[in-house]
């Protein structure tokens, strides 16, 4: 029983997690990515796409995740090249995947997807309580463990990381020394991208294994806050994806119990909760002032 | 075997049921014309009044051309019923409730143009108000759930509290009730029609408190691919859902409106078309039910037999005793529901392991 | 080859102009191409989109009931963007402004007076006004991320009106549907022109607010202010522009747009609540805004615009069977084509073709 609503609460957070470790590297680098709901999407049409073509759940992963990095480039392209509003641009990448992948997948509507199979290892996974949770995943999920802790190691352990998060929170400085900045912010929003278009895939091929219009529902948004909530730190994204999905799990088991509170109330609450940890987590201002990148959302255009 | 809406509706909604003195004229071609509240490929209830569409069409062949505007918000729909109708439409139908009042309006504009709202209750000299009794499927569908659970629970993944939803919750309940007296049901609320992911969320919660049997009043596929997942059993909504749950789906309930459609834009043809209240069900093949798969011979014996009474007329769904979740008495000992009531029912039965959202 | 950007002395006033009329001209070619490839003729398919609505009266009147809340809310989301605000949540205080609007004919329903409707109006105003309070509060005095909470309080906003109409507001005589009383005559919005459409006079009181906003942005102090912080809050502070204040005033200012917008729409077209009485206005608004350039004239002409794009994309459903999907991908490319057509206000665009090394050490 535990096991099975760990199980439940640690699927509801893998998307989560996935889309607000890519966004998370996007803004350390002083990027704002608004779009992450559209790349998603585009990732969830993209793995399913590319499951009915091979019929390979794998190799749709991998399509979703080309989805999402289109996505990104578009926007990278945008913001990076023409340096226009970052803000603006975000939401209209989101309205332009909404679209787009309603109309890509527009035949594919209520077909199942092959699910990803999980990982099934004798004795190990048939373990008590831990058995399933950590030896018996899809590989998603471990992937989206492994980029928390290589992100976490690449932005603190490595001089690529210092040099990333020296541009987020200065790009002229940066610039002044030599460092390139808009290439790194490129691949900052490449990566960003690929994890967006990972979660979605995640959602058409693990999560509920069909293509369905909008299928994201708002998830894009939420990862956005939780990069937030978690003051651009990898493991807090990692804690607040988690307590996100055990909230909005949690209110479905108080339903089922019986328990009489308005469901519109119920359903509200994984919003209301975000905006308290929000509210919470940017009082404390010596907190949010260490991480927060400094030229975060600003453009850049380097002088000649 | 049309049902017609009883007068006590008919004065509810302050709208006269009398019908239309004008006689219309035969007529060689017609345009049939349909709104839809999702996408006409949503996997449920929009493309199930889609593949209708597409079945008038075939019927006809030239006689008959068909055109629809999908994903209509139900907030401000009246221009897009308006463009419809001025755009040569003979008949227009409108597929969600929240179409109405704009149905009316634009109804009251068109004189010549025929209007059929689903799932409404208002009419009008040219609108006509159509509907299934689902709720005879959800009868099946308890009586199966109750035969084949070992828990004795079953989960029910609802949408909005609206008196077509509270209908099935019910009516599963007292199908499962006429098999096991005991029998619990727990209710989750996703407030959406269609939302995979929530859909999902609710049913992998119900299987971890321990049903073993789930339905659903929402439209995407995901609880019966959930289901087939964790190994139990599951019904499918709107359309046939085997091809998601293979092992898992016991039936469906399909909504079937191309009987409908094809008998009323033939009666446009014919110049017999009148303004109506029907509200079908089984009988009238207005819905049916996909084959009892994955459960043991008899209890499918017993599926089809039940469904055969509730056809004949001989097996009414809402008929007492019935005793209301509060402990009160709604129907006496071979009372039955009148329609008035169950098309505005807000009362679960007793049994029900949720409080009914007011 | 690598594009750069060379910053011009002076912005360019004519591309100033130009750019919206550029972005649309690409998002049309796009369209076209977009249509040619789902095999419909684009002459055919444009003339649907973009001239079909306009043919009639009654459409016409459409399209203006389908313009006010996008010109209403592209307006007041145009102050908060120029001052740097970034409310994105005029959907939720157009949702509260109406709800805040309906308590007259929803709970006084008999109380029959003149002043019901300037009164629906005040609470509609107010009460988006107040909703949009909750993120410029939250931003002011805690620092939160306002495009996050605006957001968020959209969710929020949709789920309370859900359940009043479920609930308690429900109409006692409609068979238990979730759906308001209808309004009374003396609660709705008097029609323009009722011989010719629908169209009624909150597409007037659109204009002017747009006008109004525009007037206070381009001939007042406090439109300097707006302007002054948007463009260098270091700046606005030498002067003595409370930033703080802003974030209010530009909020408040968008919610009351919004929540007029709300309940035009609710006590004109609609004439009731359900639980959806929004097709997403409040998300338009927010392409209205830039396509308009940030200038409430502009919002009133990408307005008309915007609601354009639906009409037509209804009518290239009846009589072309084009998705609705496509008039979305059509919303989105338009927005991304004019804004990097703005980059050409400010920059000069140059490609070159130059080897490797020297645009390295260029940069």
């Amino acid at each position: 029983m535990i096991e099975a609503i760990l199980l439940t609460i640690v699927t509801a957070s893998t998307p989560l997690l996935l889309a607000a470790i890519g966004e998370l590297v996007v803004e350390r680098s002083g990027v704002l990515n608004l779009g992450v709901e559209g790349m998603m999407v585009m990732g969830a049409v993209g793995g399913f796409l590319g499951m009915m073509w091979t019929g390979n759940p794998f190799i749709g992963a991998i399509v979703g995740i080309l989805f999402g990095m289109a996505l990104s480039a578009l926007f990278g392209f945008l913001v990076l090249s023409l340096a226009t509003n970052q803000y603006a641009t975000g939401l209209a990448l989101t309205i332009l995947g909404l679209g787009l992948s309603g109309l890509l997948g527009e035949a594919y509507v209520g077909r199942s997807a092959i699910r990803m199979p999980a990982l099934d290892i004798p004795v190990l996974t048939d373990l008590p309580i831990i058995g399933r949770l950590v030896f018996g995943q899809d590989l998603i999920f471990y992937v989206s463990i492994a980029l928390v802790i290589g992100v976490a190691w690449f932005l603190f352990s490595t001089k690529q990381g210092l040099t990333l998060r020296a541009i987020g929170d200065n790009h002229a400085s940066a610039h002044a020394l030599g460092i390139k900045v808009i290439r790194y912010r490129y691949l900052a929003v490449l990566f960003g991208g690929g994890c967006a278009g990972l979660a979605g895939a995640y959602l058409s091929l693990v999560y509920t294994p069909q293509w369905a219009e909008n299928m994201t529902a708002g998830r894009g948004w939420i990862a956005l806050a939780l990069v937030v909530f978690a003051s651009w730190r990898p493991a807090r994204v990692l804690a607040g994806a988690y307590l996100f999905g055990a909230v909005s799990i949690g209110q479905l088991h108080a339903q089922a119990l019986g328990i009489a509170i308005p469901s519109q109330l119920l359903t509200a609450l994984p919003y209301l909760a975000t905006i308290v940890v929000l509210v919470i987590i940017s009082q404390n201002r010596r907190l949010t002032m260490i991480n927060t990148p400094a030229s975060l959302g600003k453009s850049f255009v380097p002088d000649r | 075997m049309k049902t017609t809406l009883l007068t006590t509706l008919a004065t509810a909604t302050a709208l006269s049921l009398t019908m239309a003195p004008a006689a219309f004229a035969q007529q060689d071609t017609a345009e049939a014309c349909f709104v839809y509240v999702g996408s006409a490929t949503d996997g449920g209830w929009s493309q199930a009044h889609d593949e209708a569409r597409q079945a008038v069409d075939e019927h006809f062949g030239d006689a008959v051309t068909t055109r629809y505007v999908e994903s209509v918000p139900e907030a401000n729909s009246e221009g897009t019923i308006e463009r419809l109708a001025r755009s040569g439409c003979d008949i227009i139908f409108t597929t969600s409730f929240g179409f109405m009042d704009p149905t009316i309006a634009v109804a009251e504009r068109f004189p010549d143009v025929k209007f059929e709202h689903a799932t409404g209750y208002k009419t009008a000299d040219n609108v006509t108000v159509y509907n299934s009794r689902f709720y005879q499927g959800r009868y099946i569908q308890g009586q199966i759930a109750a035969s084949v659970s070992e828990t004795g629970t079953a989960g029910y993944i609802a949408s909005f509290p609206i008196p077509e939803v509270v209908q099935g919750i019910n009516a599963f309940l007292l199908g499962a009730q006429s098999v096991n007296p005991d029998f619990s049901l727990k209710v989750v609320w996703v407030n959406s029609w269609y939302d995979p992911g929530a859909e999902a969320d609710a049913a992998k919660v119900l299987i971890d408190q321990g049903v073993d049997v789930i339905t659903q009043h929402t439209d995407s596929t995901a609880p019966v691919q959930e289901a087939e997942a964790r190994g139990i059993k599951a019904f499918g909504q709107a359309s046939d859902m085997i091809e998601a749950g293979p092992t898992a789906q016991l039936t469906a309930i399909l909504d079937t409106w191309a009987p409908y459609y094809i008998e009323r834009v033939q009666a446009v043809l014919d110049g017999t078309w009148e303004s109506e209240s029907n509200w079908d069900g089984l009988a009238d093949g207005i819905l049916t039910m996909a084959p009892y798969t994955n459960m043991p011979d008899e209890i499918a014996a017993m599926a089809e037999e039940t469904e055969e009474a509730i056809k004949s007329g001989e097996l009414v769904v809402f008929t007492g005793p019935i005793t209301k979740q509060d402990g009160t008495v709604w129907l006496e000992e071979g009372e039955v529901a009148d329609d008035g009531t169950l098309l505005g029912l807000n009362f679960y039965v007793e049994g029900v392991d949720d409080q009914l959202p007011q | 080859m690598r594009i750069e950007l060379i910053k011009r002395g002076t912005p360019s006033a004519t591309l100033r102009y130009l750019s919206p009329i550029i972005g649309l001209t690409l998002a049309v070619i796009t369209g076209a191409i977009m249509f040619a490839i789902m095999g419909k003729d684009p002459a055919v398919a444009l003339y649907v989109y973009f001239v079909e609505p306009l043919t009639e009266a009654w459409s016409v009147h459409e399209l203006l009931i389908k313009a006010a809340p996008l010109i209403l809310m592209g307006a007041g989301l145009s102050v908060c963007y120029l001052s740097n605000n970034w409310n994105i949540g005029a959907e939720g205080q157009f949702i509260v402004g109406a709800l805040a609007g309906s308590i007259f004919p929803v709970l006084f329903t008999g109380f029959d007076s003149f002043i019901v409707l300037p009164s629906m109006v005040i609470f509609a105003m107010v009460g988006g006004a107040l909703y949009a309070g909750i993120p410029a509060l939250l931003k002011a005095k805690f620092n939160t991320n306002e495009i996050l909470t605006s957001l968020m309080l959209v969710y929020v906003a949709e789920r309370l009106l859900d359940w009043l109409v479920r609930g308690p507001w429900r109409n006692p005589g409609g068979m238990n549907f979730p759906e308001s009383v209808r309004f009374p005559e003396f609660a709705r919005i008097p029609q323009l022109m009722p011989a010719d459409g629908r169209a009624n006079w909150g597409f007037i009181a659109s204009v002017i607010v747009a006008i109004a906003i525009w007037v206070m942005l381009s001939r007042t102090l406090k439109g300097f202010e707006v302007k002054v912080i948007g463009t260098s809050p270091r700046a606005g502070r030498f002067a003595g522009f409370s930033a703080t204040n802003m974030i209010f005033f530009s909020f408040m200012l968008a919610g009351a747009c919004a929540g007029l917008a709300g309940i035009i729409e609710v006590a004109g077209a609609s004439g009731q609540l359900r639980p959806i009485i929004s097709p997403g206005y409040g998300f338009t608004a927010i392409i209205v805004a830039f396509l308009g350039r940030l200038n409430p004239l502009g919002a009133i002409v990408a307005g008309l615009v915007l609601a354009l794009t639906y009409l037509g994309g209804e009518a290239a459903q009846i009589s072309l069977q084009i998705s609705d999907k496509a008039t979305r991908v059509f919303q989105g490319a338009l927005l991304l084509y004019v804004l990097a057509c703005d980059t050409l206000i400010l920059y000069r665009v140059r490609f070159t073709r130059t080897p490797r090394a020297t645009v390295e050490a260029a940069e």
